[in-house]
């Protein structure tokens, strides 16, 4: 029986496990499937990573050899090359791998921290026909910087998600022409420092407000049509441009891989697409807790960080000193806000305050995050600017909850 | 008056410069300090993979160890083509010291064992 085991041995994952270990739990199992520790981090080659937690910045193999040091002065068991295929509601994890075989394993708590997969062409239901040369950005990233393969010569990028940008600079530097990079949305989904660097350092035009209309082409992609869209996102007659590319990359969204949430009975939010989690990244089973993109889907792996010590500590807690008790408040999206992150907290057993994440479902200028409970106006806070691409976050004080009845809801209300 | 976004930190700022070059709408100095270089001598950090032999992976990820002028990047990128690295690798090992007399090394930025 170990005291925690830790599904996924990515950012969050490496994270969790410190942190579990930091706070006194000495038996923990990390399970990964790939062949090694890091995740995605080791494909994003990139440098810009770990500005906000190690003030430096670091490229994210680099990123991940952080915590992988870090791991090595634990007594941290890691099992790589490994699947788990359930986690059971009192907590029996299975998994297969070649050294081990089939295996049960029992832990007192649970991490899951499996991370997020790409949305691909089918998921966003692009006509045409369906040629090679049709790839998400992230299988592209993987063929560039780790297996060596170029993927294409003429690229049109369709999303402008940070992963869409990033390759677009990347193919550039190897010696692709990246032709466009295509928005449905009427802003991008990227962070801004990489429309700059990415694209407007190498002339790369961002089409917003456009989408994909057509791949054409038998074998290989030959040509694709791009048209403006409508405020429906309704593709307009008339505007098509044709593109003569041989590649179409995907950078259209990211989604949490739930499986095991599902199979486990946990319950998930639809906003988010992860599970619904308290104060502490507790899921609704009890002793279960979650954190990084398989939560939310993060813009920075710093934040992934702050979130699965938080979850460290937590499961190490629940493992040495019980279960959280008390009532909960739900957390709930007013104006402006598509979701929260923790979508329900327990004041009880909040130590001082508790950080809520959320993003806004449009660009807003000046604006205040105002927090409510009822008619009752809790708190207010003051940004220059949000963008559904930045994730935001505010911090309420224990004192300020503590004794609220009823839903606690964050708006943004933009000023004029 | 030029603008410009900051590309220092996640955070964005968005920035005016001067002919003086007298920088406002920045949250913190570095994002001044990037206003004036970006407006007078543009330099970037370059990463990118060099030829790996007897690893298990056959590319080795790579970054200058400091930004070069936004103007070398394309001669970078030619140079790396260039340059092998062997199993095993090292975060921090240094490839090639003084790059293209950029001042900066080519560093790798990934353990990568033997095949």
């Amino acid at each position: 029986m170990y005291d925690l085991i830790v599904v996924g041995g990515g950012p969050a994952g490496l994270a969790a496990a410190v942190s579990a270990w930091d706070s006194g739990l000495r038996s923990i199992l990390i399970v990964e499937r790939d062949r090694e520790l890091g995740g995605i981090l080791n494909q994003c080659i990139h440098n810009g990573f770990g500005l906000t937690y190690f003030k430096e910045e670091l490229t994210g193999p680099e990123y991940a050899h952080r915590f992988v040091e870090l791991l090595g002065k634990t007594g941290v068991e890691v099992r790589t090359d490994t699947m788990v295929l359930d986690v059971t509601p009192d907590r029996k994890v299975h998994m297969t791998g070649p050294a081990t075989g089939y295996r049960i394993e029992e832990a007192r708590s649970v991490i899951l921290a499996m991370g997020c997969r790409e949305r691909t062409r089918g998921a966003i239901g692009t006509p045409g026909t369906r040629p090679a040369g049709v790839l998400t950005a992230g299988a592209a990233q993987r063929y560039v910087n780790v297996e060596g393969f170029m993927p294409g010569r003429r690229v049109v990028i369709l999303g402008s998600g940070d992963i869409g940008l990033i390759m677009a600079r990347r193919m550039t530097l190897e010696g692709a022409r990246v032709l466009a990079c295509v928005e449905v949305m009427p802003y991008s989904g990227g962070l801004t420092r990489n429309i700059v660097q990415c694209l407007e350092d190498f002339g790369i035009p961002l089409y917003l407000s456009h989408t994909v209309t057509d791949i054409r082409g038998d074998r290989r992609v030959e040509q694709v049509v791009v048209s403006r869209v409508d405020e429906r996102r309704r593709p307009i007659p008339g505007t098509e441009m044709v593109f003569d590319c041989d590649t179409l990359l995907l950078s259209v969204g990211l989604i949490p891989e739930t499986e095991l949430n599902t199979r486990a009975g946990i319950e998930l939010d639809p906003r988010t697409k992860g599970a619904v989690v308290y104060e502490n990244m507790e899921t609704s089973l009890p002793g279960v807790f979650t954190c990084g993109n398989v939560t939310h889907v993060h813009d920075l792996v710093d934040f992934v960080t702050q979130e699965s010590q938080r979850a460290g500590a937590a499961a190490a807690k629940y493992v040495l000193g019980g279960a959280a008790a008390g009532e909960a408040i739900p957390l709930e999206n007013g104006d402006a806000v598509s979701y929260t992150v923790p979508q329900r907290v327990r004041p009880g057993n909040v130590e001082k305050a508790v950080d809520v994440f959320f993003r806004v479902n449009r660009i807003c200028g000046r604006s205040e995050i105002v927090v409510t409970a009822g008619e009752r106006r809790l708190a207010a806070f003051k940004r220059d600017r949000l963008a559904p691409g930045e994730m935001e976050h505010i911090t309420l004080p224990k004192a300020l909850i503590t004794g609220v009845t009823g839903a606690v809801t964050v708006s943004v209300k933009e000023a004029g | 008056m030029r603008e410009l976004v900051c590309i220092v930190c996640p955070r964005g700022c968005h920035m005016k410069a001067d002919d003086d070059l007298n920088v406002s709408g920045n949250l913190c100095p570095r994002g001044a300090a990037y206003a004036k270089a970006e407006l007078t001598h543009p330099t970037r950090v370059v990463t990118s993979t060099v030829r790996l032999t007897g690893g298990t992976y056959p590319r080795c990820p790579v970054k200058t160890s400091a930004p070069i002028p936004k103007d070398r990047v394309a001669d970078l990128m030619a140079a790396l083509n260039g340059v092998e690295a062997a199993a095993p690798v090292h975060v921090g090992d240094v490839l090639v010291k003084d790059i293209l007399s950029t001042g900066a090394d080519l560093v790798v930025t990934r353990e990568i064992t033997e095949a």
